[in-house]
């Protein structure tokens, strides 16, 4: 009686060894196949031909224009969504009007929506034939099959990350402390910079790495509007799959091994406001 | 700085939240706001505040009209219910972000801020903390400093939402003291929203009870308790057994039991609203009084120890509780399911239909 008791006490419900073994086991193993493994392959690939070939391949002009045009994009991507995502988290956790629940729905579109069907309707809508595109081309203006078009489907495609990421904690915060420095005195902008800024800091940080992760990644969208013009609208992704297609297989996964690093680079990043973040709240 | 608040009103979609409502708050005054939660005393606190705009009416500080005001530029101290301290700054930048916001022709010099903050600290007796983080400090605590921070910029008026609610009671009656200390010494008119009676009624120079968005009675604390005007008031300041009575012969009836009406009162059928320490407590029914009851629970609380009883053949919505001092407790020895005999001493009248109560005495 004494024993069995002893036992129930170290025992939660489900903590039988064997289903617990079992699960760990059986998901470090696909973790293994489906994440490390691959990610292990680019490197090995990517060197297969020497650390010489590697570096050559990477120096080569459509190369380095390709990381220079993603790069670019992300740039101009980041802040773009910054300031939109601020305001549409904002608009949404501190008003209330019409349409308000619809708005939280249609900001997640990006996500539903294929890339490749948002790359098709800038097509539509900015090219020469398009409703907005034909006057554009009267005034000279072209945006698809350049680098504009690559950037506006970008903002598109990453537009829900720093909304996403702030509107819960704006939630959760609820808007007291802003009251608290209105009632004492602050005006729009001091409340925003010294009150409403440092509380959402740490994931506005997180939805800008999100946001930058996706804006140098993204292939469907950009290859539907980037006519892949190589040497002048090939993004690094795209890059990838042209030189994977000519058959310079080590070129190609030298190009995708940057991409992987930045992943990587991102992850750590990640990791650490991560950390921050928990260091933070148990302070707290 | 007075306060005059005219005619009031506040919807919320459908919900009518304050109905057209006014009152005059002198110079210096503590009023506190009494009312269980949806009465609509919040709602009134921020619209004082300007944190919500009334739908009609208007309100003057002083002779100032601030009514179309904005609430940056009303300069009231307000105490939020959960504090609101900013988390990512220390305490002494928070007691200091009145003043560090304000344009530069009117703000002081950083270390005549950093004085003034220091002087604030000391007058809530935590200088020693000017360097954590509100998320180091208690309950307690954090509501000394949000109070020094509103007091930064030397509002004369001062809101307080719910100031005490978050605390535990020990913490709760030393701030209380504190807080009616603090306002005496420094003369500024204040305006604290409760739904703890005890709070109101010891805080209060005079209390506002409110329910359903309207004011119920205003009135000095002991005068409150003294004459409740509206069985609301009875039933919110607590404490009262209610007999619903039929008057026939000189008695008020209800199925078994009966009540002897007291000289000179008329014969009408009501609600007699009873205090739970207006009792007197016996094994058998006395001349004045047959209300049999079955004792259910037995709670010391404090000086006193509370019966908790139910009735025995006649009608009643709540449970009667009846404080007895503990010496005439112990000398009897109640038991749980016992019977006993109750006969009260003194108590208010409601009459079917009128909202008004007569005092009873026997």
């Amino acid at each position: 009686m004494s024993s069995k008791k002893q036992a129930s006490s170290q025992l939660r419900v489900g903590d039988n060894p064997l289903v617990k073994w079992l699960l760990v086991g059986l998901t470090l193993f696909l973790t293994a196949i489906l994440l490390v493994v691959p990610l292990i392959a680019i490197f090995q690939q990517a060197f297969v031909e020497g650390a010489a070939h590697y570096f050559n391949s990477l120096l080569e002009a459509d190369t380095l224009h390709a990381i220079g045009l993603t790069l670019l994009v992300a740039a101009l991507t980041v802040p773009v969504n910054l300031v939109f995502g601020v305001m549409l988290a904002w608009s949404v956790t501190r008003f209330e009007f019409p349409g308000r629940k619809l708005l939280m729905t249609l900001m997640d579109i990006p996500f539903a929506v294929s890339p490749v069907v948002a790359g098709l309707l800038y097509l539509l809508l900015y090219g020469n034939n398009g409703w907005i595109g034909a006057w554009l081309y009267e005034q000279d203006i072209q945006l698809m099959f350049a680098w504009p078009g690559i950037v506006m489907v970008t903002v598109f495609v990453t537009c829900p990350f720093v909304a996403r990421e702030l509107i819960p904690l704006m939630q959760q915060q609820g808007r007291e402390d802003e009251e608290a420095a209105v009632i004492l005195g602050a005006s729009g902008w001091q409340l925003f910079r010294r009150v409403t800024l440092p509380n959402i800091k740490w994931a506005l940080i997180y939805g800008v790495i999100l946001t930058n992760a996706r804006a140098v990644g993204e292939f469907g969208a950009v290859s539907v509007v980037s006519g892949n013009i190589r040497g002048e609208t090939n993004t690094l992704p795209l890059h990838v799959q042209l030189q994977y297609e000519d058959y310079q297989a080590a070129a190609a996964f030298a190009s995708a091994s940057l991409l992987a690093f930045i992943a990587l680079l991102t992850l750590l990043f990640k990791a650490f406001i991560e950390w921050r973040q928990e260091r933070q709240e148990a302070t707290l | 700085m007075s306060i005059l608040i005219e005619h009031i009103s506040k919807t919320f979609g459908q919900f009518q939240a304050l109905s057209p409502l006014s009152l005059d708050i002198q110079e210096g005054e503590m009023i506190g706001l009494l009312g269980p939660s949806g009465s609509g005393k919040t709602t009134l606190l921020r619209i004082i505040a300007g944190l919500e705009g009334a739908d009609t009416g208007r309100i003057q500080f002083g002779d100032r009209d601030v009514t179309n005001l904005h609430v940056r530029d009303r300069r009231v101290g307000f105490v939020f219910q959960n504090y609101a301290l900013f988390r990512h700054m220390t305490v002494a930048d928070n007691v200091a972000f009145g003043l560090d916001v304000l344009p530069r022709k009117e703000r002081p010099s950083p270390s005549e801020i950093k004085k003034r903050v220091m002087h604030l600290l000391d007058m809530v007796q935590l200088a020693h903390l000017a360097n954590r983080f509100p998320s180091q400090l208690s309950g307690g605590q954090k509501q000394r400093i949000a109070l020094a921070r509103a007091l930064a910029t030397q509002p004369e008026v001062l809101l307080l939402d719910e100031p005490f609610g978050a605390l535990d009671a020990k913490v709760r009656k030393e701030l209380r003291r504190w807080l009616r200390g603090l306002h005496e010494e420094l003369g500024f008119t204040s305006v604290f929203v409760t739904h703890d009676q005890e709070e109101a009624l010891e805080l209060s120079d005079r209390v506002v009870v409110m329910s359903n968005g309207y004011i119920e009675q205003v009135d000095k604390p002991g005068d409150l308790y003294a004459s409740p005007n509206s069985r609301f008031v009875f039933d919110f300041l607590g404490n009262a057994n209610v007999f619903e009575g039929k008057a026939d012969q000189g008695k008020w009836l209800n199925q078994q039991a009966s009540l002897q009406l007291p000289k000179g009162i008329e014969q009408q059928d009501g609600q007699l609203y009873v205090r739970s320490h207006e009792f007197f407590v016996s094994d058998a029914p006395t001349e004045q009084a047959n209300l049999p009851l079955k004792v259910v629970a037995i709670n010391p609380i404090g000086a006193e120890v509370r019966l908790e009883l139910s009735p025995i053949g006649w009608q009643s919505k709540d449970i009667w509780e009846i404080d007895l001092p503990h010496k005439a407790f112990d000398q009897h020895g109640y038991e749980k399911g016992q019977t006993v005999f109750v006969t009260p001493k003194a108590g208010y009248f409601f009459a079917d239909d009128l909202a008004q109560p007569t005092p009873l005495h026997w």
